[in-house]
């Protein structure tokens, strides 16, 4: 498979007091399709999502090494400014995290940060993500009641429309369907889907189907190891590794 | 079967009495406030409630028993305490629960902890000592005199006194706040003072508020270290070095002193019903704005 790829991943390491998470990373994530990180549960991949845009620094006593470059930029050089890293992604948590504000302050929260002060602007943004998000239906009548009233799919629809806010190039996803009802899952794997067209999109899961159903590219992690990556048909219908077979098949969980 | 009956009637007994236990509390405010009601019946049957709580002479031997300068004397002081305290508590309680890393807020918190622990005669003491001299010299910056006997000193001594109270309640509200909801702030690309500012401290509004409540509860009652230094003078403090003279100082400088000047028994269990019901009504008021705050911060 030949992509481009502006997300590359070099012997990235990460250590919780003294105790290794992430060993020796590498991976090009392909660009404008949907790369899935499989594994089982405490294999790292949380920790490698967050490592990439550096969410690991507020974590006491984690160490990181090696390298992540976003375009031509080490995200992991000190001198990077890492408010303009963190811009450049969306982040989905595994429950939807919607700011103590209303809707409409939730999706301007990004854009205000970072210098949008024009109410008309700011009114048609909300408008955009929230429709790219397939939530402006549901709430176009009360964006300015509370976001904590929506239920937890349209919360997680929200985080969805506030990354997109701030123009990211990457959405990472961690399990982001996992809080969710069945229905509000396949709503939000739909917007995921068409958003790829867009945005590179990373997406964290431990469930295998979900995995099938939207991966481009599958990356599988075992106890801290990226065992083996490549274009998602190849990986799940002729595992080269072992371990990435026996996953596949239930062996391992 | 007898067994079952058994087991559900010991059920129900645990369940009864544990009841009449949880309505202990609530009914011992209520006999407090009768009993310091009927000791203070004696003056209230011969002045009017509006002459004892807003006359400013303070004459016992006369019989004439004015409040106002102790209510506003209690007044001053806590709302000068808590000036003072809050910015600094609730500064202190972000820096340590956002920026500090774990060594230093386990050692400030238990630095902090020995400091709720210190007695509060221990409080007056230092009070006197140090913070007394110090109001005096400052009066004198602002051309004042000052004895250092004052409003300001008892509302510093005060202010350290509520410290750790705000600090420590602060801090659990900040740790009860998930790191994910810092994470989506931050991944948004604010920095740490956005999103404390714009999330921290607004999801911890109830907290913090609630916090800064018990503070004051604990200040307006605070007697021990207050009475040393403020002065206890009965006039109405017209600047922050003027000495006052707070309700629980009167209570405990004369009680059992005075007690055959006629009426000051009773008066002085007015001041303390007034005392009980000003902390109760201020309570009551800081429970409804919480449940406000907490719906618009929802």
């Amino acid at each position: 498979m030949t992509t481009s790829s502006h997300l590359r991943i070099r012997h990235l390491s990460v250590a919780f007091g003294g105790q290794s998470v992430l060993r020796d990373v590498s991976l090009d994530v392909p660009d404008r399709k949907i790369t899935v990180i499989i594994g089982p549960s405490g294999c790292g991949k949380t920790t490698l999502l967050k490592s990439l845009n550096r969410l690991l620094d507020s974590v006491e006593g984690a160490r990181v090494t090696g390298s992540i470059f976003v375009d031509e930029d080490d995200i992991n050089d000190p001198k990077v400014e890492v408010t303009r890293i963190r811009k450049k992604m969306g982040l989905l948590s595994q429950k939807p995290q919607v700011l103590p504000m209303s809707i409409f302050d939730n999706i301007a929260y990004g854009p205000r940060l970072h210098g949008v002060r024009n109410k008309a602007v700011l009114s048609a943004l909300v408008e955009k993500e929230l429709r790219a998000a397939g939530l402006w239906d549901e709430v176009k009548d009360r964006l300015h009641g509370p976001a904590s009233r929506l239920s937890v799919g349209q919360q997680q629809r929200l985080c969805l429309a506030r990354g997109l806010a701030v123009e990211p190039e990457i959405i990472l996803g961690d399990e982001p369907t996992s809080a969710l009802d069945p229905q509000s899952s396949r709503i939000v794997e739909q917007r995921l889907m068409a958003l790829k067209a867009d945005y590179t999109v990373i997406v964290v899961t431990h469930i295998l189907r979900q995995a099938r159903r939207i991966a481009d590219y599958i990356a599988f992690l075992y106890l801290g190891e990226l065992v083996e990556h490549g274009p998602a048909a190849e990986v799940f219908a002729a595992p080269r590794d072992a371990r990435t077979k026996a996953y596949l098949t239930g062996e391992i969980s | 079967m007898a067994k079952e009956a058994a087991r559900l009637g010991r059920d129900r007994r645990a369940r009864r009495s544990m009841r009449i236990l949880s309505f202990l509390p609530g009914l011992l405010v209520v006999l407090v406030l009768l009993g310091l009601f009927l000791k203070a019946r004696g003056l209230l049957a011969v002045k009017p409630l509006a002459s004892l709580l807003f006359g400013s002479e303070w004459k016992p031997l006369k019989g004439s028993f004015g409040f106002y300068p102790f209510i506003l004397g209690t007044f001053w002081v806590t709302l000068a305490a808590m000036i003072l305290a809050v910015p600094v508590a609730l500064m202190t309680s972000i820096y340590l629960s956002e920026y500090a890393p774990r060594g230093i807020r386990s050692a400030a918190k238990s630095f902090v902890d020995l400091l709720s622990g210190i007695p509060s005669v221990v409080f007056g003491v230092w009070g006197v000592l140090m913070v007394v001299p110090l109001v005096a010299k400052l009066a004198g910056l602002f051309g004042t005199y000052s004895s250092g006997y004052s409003v300001l000193s008892g509302a510093i001594v005060l202010a350290i006194m509520v410290f750790p109270t705000i600090i420590l309640v602060c801090l659990e509200v900040f740790a009860s706040i998930s790191r994910d909801l810092r994470d989506a702030s931050l991944a948004l690309g604010a920095t740490k003072w956005e999103t404390v500012k714009h999330v921290i401290l607004r999801k911890g509004a109830p907290g913090v508020f609630a916090a800064v409540v018990l503070g004051f509860s604990r200040a307006f009652g605070e007697t021990m270290a207050v009475l040393m230094v403020v002065g206890n003078v009965a006039q109405v403090p017209k600047s922050l070095f003027d000495s006052a003279y707070p309700l629980p100082a009167l209570i405990a400088n004369n009680y059992g002193e005075m007690m055959s000047v006629p009426l000051y028994d009773s008066a002085l269990m007015l001041a303390a019903l007034v005392l009980l019901v000003l902390v109760l009504v201020f309570n009551l008021a800081a429970r409804l704005i919480l449940v406000r705050i907490e719906r618009r911060v929802e």
